[in-house]
């Protein structure tokens, strides 16, 4: 109970210790910040402002996660920030110091596509391409927690994503042949 | 779009916060899920000088259970409410509130907390749990030691996007008594497309005795008014007596009369009071069919 | 990799598309993944108003904003000649205001800087006064006499642009007269955005010393991008190479030519560094192209039994701040006098004016701009609305009144030959294959029970894709398969 804590916060040593970290926490216009993006390690200097999709784009140059709007709408920039799915608009890169990121580029393994991409291929799941890594990376956090999904829980989980060209039915199709896929394992 | 320059400091523990939050005044923020402060910064509607980050303190999102009264730590995600089995069992109010707020991955974001101290009167969060006869618990400096105070969440919004909150405190818990016996809730929400605000939504509790009169009831209106409002009058009028068909149409028009709708592109004032009223109707039905009766 | 189906059978068989393979792994390369050397950023300044004099534009503070590398106005603009470009309409357009703003969010200012965030610290750091004026965005408002003039450029002291009328006037007039029965109907077909999730950009990559220009953009017409820029910039077109990567939707808003386009050139041109632009989402739908937002009034002549005697529609088309839409030279109106539809209509006339607004200037949008889906929907509404003034079922309504098979080649009282077609036996075969008679009598049922069920009819004959070769083309471009060798004598 952290109120609790806070009375307990009086004592002597403990005075000392909250004041040592009050200094050690100031506010900094840059940051040095370490993530761990598909498994490899990055470290960089990076403005408190720059969202994580810029980080991700600009300064790592994985530029699969898109940027499609400016009110957290459109999903076209979700990754996954330790293994939940997150929209990287909307989310500061020196927030995600020392998070596990997952993103569009980091889901084929050794050469070998993940089912939901072959889905997505196979199923006509994308006509543009744009949202389709935010779609592909909400769908795999999606199956992750619900590996046989119904067409209504699949609609759902996607309602955060948008896409212009397809309407949808065949991005649904994918994500349902992706967990039939992914079950037969 | 991009936010304008900021420090950034993501402190370890409450008391560090609320230190930053002295130091620093009206040009910090304080950082919780992000999801509606960021979008602002990008539109550079909000402009903090320094950005305290809540993430990173641990202990701010307890969910739990205590001695009669469910206890929110203010970063508990929406996505939390929306999965626990505790909130899902006991909770059907806050339940429906949290599957319809923004759209899932947000939801994975956005706080509690966050929303309430937001105060933006098109929250779901507000509603809902001014029908839940919430209360907020709010920890500042006072004195030589850490201050708390604890606030009805109807005194608590002061206005749009304003609150009772002093300099130097943060929202750490919300306090929602814990149902009784044959009690129930329910939230519907009006809404355009997934993840717009609502066009109008309505929240409602209510509690039985066991003749099946109303004992208890609350009705929090979202997107209607200035702040979230209670639909004091209905709620009123619905206690002492058996929800009945006519009861709860009546209670419907109590709501609308409540409610203060403006026109918009959500839709122009009249038919927001209007759906006030079916809203209100409907949410009625829907909890007190969860409410199961001997 | 397994292939789909058999080998070189494509027809009745899924293929799997070729660029899927890098869209999946977010290997596409869009606009906005390509980045040069020396890569410079830019953000433009829009205008809050929808009509409003531009007292001034003071550029020193955004000038000093860290990063910031230049500011050009619409007076920086005008001096280069540059001021103004033509749109695809025969009409020009502002590239940056100058004077005035004629619609909410219409660019001001360009800032060009070393990062994303400093163009648009700088952006936020331009100040504008700005004389607010009033405002029209009725079309029909912008018509009266005391209504502001908008565009002060033109000559004629009028929001009216063209009038366009097909058709028989008097014949017309004459046949509703002595008609049994005439509908009339206003049809309003609002404003469409065609949004696609990838915003507007572009890079423009002027090299000093060759004299160059390479644009990368967004675009779903990169050759007209070449024409209109050649005509804008003064290089002659074979110093320009338009590249059309990766694109994210488009729909028809990357047909046009956008002012951030060319005020990245001007910026490229003016460092000799590459210039980004990339507009957000907020620009894309304030700013962009739009379609539709046509005011229609048809009326509909017909015999007792359903005969179909005449047709007359009178359009008011609101074309916002500029005349910016996409229709063939010869047909400002498009392909709207396809609105006799399918239908056999001994006489018919139509005509449409247009007006300025302020509002974003319209522009092209999927299901065809060139307004036929807007002469669809008025034909097939007004259909509709005779077969329930007749109490007739509404395919029985079409059936008697679509061109019989042995009319063919046929043409349209408004000037169209449709060259073939067996409509009657269409529509047969479709009310067969969803089962009209069960879906009418389920529908009575259900409206018995108090529920409401809908069930719509529709044809829809179209002129595909660009039509007939020998009446089209936009701004001098034909728009079929051809050649065509042009002369741009360079000035010396």
């Amino acid at each position: 109970m952290p109120a609790r804590k806070g009375k307990r916060a009086t004592a002597a040593p403990r005075r000392t210790a909250a004041r040592k970290a009050v200094e050690a926490v100031q506010p900094a216009a840059r940051q040095r910040i370490r993530v761990t993006v598909n498994g490899h390690p990055y470290e960089a200097d990076v403005e408190a402002r720059t969202l994580l999709v810029y980080f991700l784009r600009d300064t790592l140059g994985l530029t699969g996660t898109h940027v499609g709007c400016d009110t957290t709408s459109c999903g076209a920039c979700t990754v996954l920030l330790n293994g939940e799915a997150v929209k990287s608009c909307t989310l500061f890169a020196v927030q995600a110091d020392e998070a596990e990121i997952l993103t569009v580029e980091g889901l084929a393994k050794d050469g070998e596509l993940h089912p939901l991409q072959k889905a997505f291929w196979e199923d006509h799941g994308l006509q543009c391409g744009f949202c389709t890594p935010g779609m592909l990376m909400t769908a795999y956090a999606f199956l992750m927690e619900n590996p046989h999904p119904s067409e209504e829980e699949i609609r759902v989980a996607i309602s955060g994503n948008l896409c212009r060209c397809t309407g949808y039915m065949n991005i649904v199709k994918a994500i349902q042949h992706a967990a039939q896929e992914m079950a037969a394992r | 779009m991009f936010p304008a320059p900021f420090e950034y400091v993501a402190p370890s523990t409450l008391d560090q916060a609320i230190r930053l939050l002295q130091q620093y005044g009206a040009d910090a923020r304080l950082l919780a899920g992000g999801q509606s402060l960021i979008p602002m910064m990008r539109f550079r509607l909000a402009n903090p000088k320094v950005l305290i980050d809540l993430n990173r303190i641990p202990g701010l999102d307890f969910l739990e259970e205590d001695r009669g009264v469910l206890r929110i730590g203010a970063m508990v995600r929406h996505r939390a409410m929306e999965r626990t089995p505790l909130i899902q069992q006991r909770y059907p109010l806050l339940a429906d509130t949290a599957r319809v707020i923004a759209d899932p991955i947000v939801r994975n974001r956005g706080t509690v907390g966050g929303s309430i101290a937001h105060a933006d009167p098109a929250g779901d969060w507000g509603a809902a749990l001014l029908a839940a006869k919430a209360e907020v618990v709010i920890t500042g400096p006072k004195g030589r030691r850490m201050g708390q105070r604890t606030l009805p969440l109807e005194d608590f919004f002061t206005g749009p996007f304003m609150t009772a909150l002093q300099p130097g405190e943060i929202v750490t818990e919300i306090r929602v008594p814990a149902p009784g016996p044959r009690e129930a809730g329910a939230y519907l929400k009006i809404e355009r497309k997934v993840g717009d605000f609502a066009v109008v939504a309505v929240g409602v509790q209510i509690a039985l005795d066991a003749d099946g009169v109303c004992r208890k009831a609350g009705i929090g209106l979202c997107a209607v008014g200035p702040t979230s409002l209670r639909a004091r009058e209905a709620e009123e009028w619905l206690i002492g007596k058996r929800p009945d068909e006519s009861v709860i149409a009546r209670a419907g028009e109590l709501a609308a009369e409540a409610s203060q709708p403006t026109s918009d592109t959500r839709g122009p004032a009249e038919y927001k009071r209007d759906m006030v009223r079916v809203l209100t109707v409907r949410a009625l039905r829907k909890a007190l069919e969860r409410i199961p009766m001997a | 990799m397994a292939t789909t189906g058999q080998a070189h059978v494509v027809l009745g068989h899924p293929v799997r598309r070729k660029e899927d393979l890098r869209f999946i792994q977010g290997r596409g390369r869009y606009l906005d993944d390509i980045v040069l050397p020396r890569m410079a950023y830019m953000a433009l300044v829009r205008s809050p108003y929808a009509h409003a004099r531009i007292r001034s534009i003071r550029t020193d503070a955004a000038k000093a904003v860290p990063g910031v590398l230049a500011v050009i106005t619409g007076e920086d603009l005008e001096e280069l000649g540059l001021a103004w470009m033509p749109t695809l309409a025969g009409d020009k357009q502002m590239v940056l205001a100058v004077g005035k703003v004629l619609f909410q969010y219409q660019e001001v200012a360009a800032v060009v800087a070393e990062s994303r965030e400093a163009a648009v610290d700088g952006a936020q750091a331009v100040e504008v006064d700005y004389e607010p004026l009033p405002v029209v965005v009725d079309p029909f408002k912008a018509l009266e006499p005391d209504a502001p003039i908008l565009r002060e450029d033109r000559e004629q002291k009028t929001n009216h642009i063209w009038h366009w009328e097909v058709g028989d006037r008097e014949a017309t007039e004459e046949a509703l007269h002595r008609s049994e029965v005439v509908i009339r109907e206003h049809i309003k077909f609002q404003r469409v955005h065609p949004a696609p999730l990838e915003p507007c950009g572009c890079i423009a990559d002027f090299d000093r010393v060759t004299g160059r220009l390479t644009l990368y953009v967004t675009s779903q017409a990169p050759h007209a991008y070449r024409t209109l820029l050649a005509l804008v910039t003064k290089l002659p077109e074979h110093m320009i190479r338009v590249i059309s990567p990766d694109i994210g939707g488009g729909f028809g808003n990357k047909v046009a030519v956008y002012p951030g386009y060319v005020c990245a050139i001007v910026a490229s041109m003016m460092l000799g560094r590459p210039v980004k632009w990339v507009e957000t989402r907020t620009e894309n739908l304030t700013s962009t192209s739009f379609a539709r937002d046509y005011h229609m009034t048809v009326e509909l002549g017909a015999t007792r039994e359903g005969k179909v005697t005449a047709l007359r529609v009178k359009t008011l088309a609101d074309h916002g701040a500029f005349d910016a839409s996409a229709n063939p030279s010869r047909f400002p109106a498009g392909l709207f006098s396809i609105c006799t539809g399918s239908y056999d209509f001994p006489v018919a006339f139509a005509e449409v004016d247009a007006v300025y607004t302020n509002k974003a200037p319209g522009g092209i949008s999927y299901r065809c701009s060139f307004r036929v889906t807007e002469a669809s929907y008025l034909i097939e509404r007004a259909m509709d609305i005779l077969a329930d003034e007749l109490g007739m079922d509404p395919a029985e309504l079409r059936r008697r009144n679509f061109i019989p098979p042995e009319k063919f080649p046929y043409r349209s009282a408004l000037g169209w030959t449709y060259d073939s077609g067996n409509y009657v036996a269409a529509l047969d075969r479709a009310l067969e294959l969803i089962g009209y008679p069960e879906l009418r009598r389920e529908q009575e049922e259900r409206r018995r029970r108090g529920e409401l069920m809908g069930i719509g009819i529709s044809s829809y004959t179209e002129i595909v894709g660009a039509g007939p070769s020998h009446t089209f083309d936009i701004a001098g471009l034909k728009m079929f398969d051809s050649c065509e060798i042009r002369v741009h004598p360079n000035e010396f």
